[in-house]
């Protein structure tokens, strides 16, 4: 079967407000939607063990990681009615407090997008192959791991 | 047969290689973690999957020569 060639989803360190303020402009002429919703992934700062994580620094198998974005796209159209899909993930330090993940459904109905997000977000999580070492104050590292 | 190898995330940093090219005589995808953990013994201790080309296969699958083998710890995606 002949397919599209995957986009890139991924965008060198954090996502800005702007970047996500001009995504939602961009689609003030489909008029057609009625009903947006966005999910954003934000970079925690949690503590363990007395220390503090400052950053995560993200890496991918990026040939597999944007083929499942890519194969998630195409199931998410199939199960739900939308009118567009954008998705994108950092790569590199993304510091706390700053965005890392921004999925963003349309459609002319609202039931429609609450369902789809939710499916997107978790079906990111649990299957495209993206790695996060998560830094803490002193340098020091771990690795995260999506529950 | 020639395989390419890549090593991500905590496995590209426990064993210090991100790439390399391996020949192996099986090609079978339970020989080649055999293989793999004989090489780095650190692999014992560690939870991954392996993507052949790109799909995760299990240990009953079979590797064909020249393929890009991918060693995958938990995703962190999100």
């Amino acid at each position: 079967m002949e397919k599209k060639k995957p986009k890139n989803v991924f965008r060198e360190g954090a996502i800005s407000s702007e970047f996500i303020g001009t995504s939602i402009a961009k689609h003030q002429t489909k008029t057609s939607i009625g009903a947006h919703n966005i999910f954003l992934g934000q970079v925690r700062a949690d503590s363990i063990d007395d220390k503090t994580i400052t950053a995560i620094e993200y890496t991918a198998y990026e040939d597999m990681a944007n083929q499942k974005f890519h194969e998630i796209r195409e199931t998410t159209f199939e199960k739900f009615d939308l009118t567009c899909m954008h998705i994108y993930h950092s790569l590199g330090k993304v510091n706390a407090g700053e965005i890392c993940l921004f999925v963003f459904v349309s459609s002319p109905r609202r039931k429609v997008v609450f369902e789809a997000l939710e499916y997107v977000v978790e079906a990111i999580k649990a299957d495209v192959p993206v790695f996060g070492k998560e830094i803490f104050e002193d340098q020091t590292h771990q690795w995260k791991q999506n529950t | 047969m020639r395989l390419t190898i890549k090593y991500f995330g905590m496995l590209a940093e426990t064993t210090s290689v991100s790439e390399e090219q391996l020949e192996i005589e099986s090609s079978s995808v339970a020989k080649l973690i055999v293989k793999l953990k004989d090489k780095y013994p650190e692999l014992n201790n560690l939870d991954f999957k392996i993507a052949v080309d790109q799909r995760l296969v299990s240990n009953e699958d079979h590797i064909h020569a020249e393929a890009e083998v991918a060693l995958l710890p938990p995703f962190a995606g999100g």
